[in-house]
């Protein structure tokens, strides 16, 4: 998790004077989280590695115009959310247009009742059952994905997640009740084959 | 689900309630609810295990070290700078 307390005032003094080695440090403590969002924002990994390179360069190139008193993992997380958002443009013009404020309800389905809350550990563990998390993640639509990486995977505040978009918190919110949901559906339509394998299979 | 409407307008709560946000009296309503009702129950709890399942596999993120090496050579970084403080 990277967090403002992570980041002294000391520090934050350094990397605004230009200090390289305080970049550097940035850098190191921040890169596996911003890779980690871009790859499962893109669900590819030469352009997550892009993402991550286009962002601590956009990163450096701002840092004089950083305000002190404003959140560090914020101004971070801004740079690289934008970063992903505009690749995904450039890659699926055509879908985004559609995605980006995608706030309907989509129907009202009735959720899926599975009983996986026992489910042990080393199923989820799996090579298969990682594959589908991030399957499920890819079939969200944009504005949801977003919203439920920076808030529950990289666990961001709504606040933190809602300055980062420059949405409201509410917005936030019901973004964030939609993904959660189609999820967990999604997660539960998968444990029912398995569960349904397990028996036939004894 | 017992009524179908009753228990859709619990479904709207539960992030509040996972997230610790759900005011006081609507905490009680659906606390009674969820002793009476299996489905919702399971809806409850698998929808925090699938949050728990997002959560842990961030916990382990790593930066390949290909990866690493390419991210400090393009910001010039691959000097001395990393590990002169290490």
């Amino acid at each position: 998790m990277i967090e403002d307390k992570d980041f002294s005032p000391d520090f934050i003094d350094r990397l605004t004077a230009g200090d390289r080695a305080a970049f550097a440090e940035l850098v190191e403590k921040t890169s596996p989280r911003i890779y980690g969002l871009a790859l499962r924002m893109l669900s590819n990994e030469q352009d997550a590695e892009d993402v991550l390179q286009e962002t601590y360069l956009k990163a450096y190139k701002a840092i004089p115009d950083f305000e002190k008193r404003s959140s560090l993992t914020t101004w971070l997380y801004r740079i690289a959310a934008n970063e992903a958002l505009m690749m995904i443009r450039k890659k699926k013009p055509l879908q985004q247009s559609v995605e980006l404020d995608d706030d309907n309800d989509e129907g009202e389905a009735q959720p899926e009742i599975v009983d996986w809350r026992y489910l042990p550990e080393k199923e989820l563990a799996s090579i298969e059952t990682r594959r589908m998390l991030q399957e499920a993640i890819d079939r969200l639509s944009t504005a949801l994905r977003i919203v439920f990486l920076l808030r529950d995977v990289q666990g961001l505040s709504v606040k933190e997640t809602a300055d980062i978009l420059g949405v409201n918190e509410n917005v936030v919110k019901t973004r964030l009740v939609r993904a959660r949901l189609k999820l967990r559906d999604d997660l539960s339509g998968y444990f029912r084959e398995r569960l349904v394998s397990e028996v036939q299979n004894g | 689900m017992d009524e179908h409407g009753h228990c859709k307008d619990y479904l709207k709560n539960f992030c509040d309630f996972i997230d610790g946000e759900l005011p006081a009296e609507l905490c009680e309503q659906l606390k009674a609810h969820l002793a009476e009702c299996t489905n919702c129950t399971i809806i409850l709890e698998t929808l925090k295990r699938t949050i728990n399942i997002y959560q842990s596999t961030a916990e382990s993120e790593r930066l390949p070290e290909d990866v690493h090496s390419r991210l400090l050579a393009r910001l010039k970084l691959d000097d001395d700078w990393i590990t002169k403080g290490s």
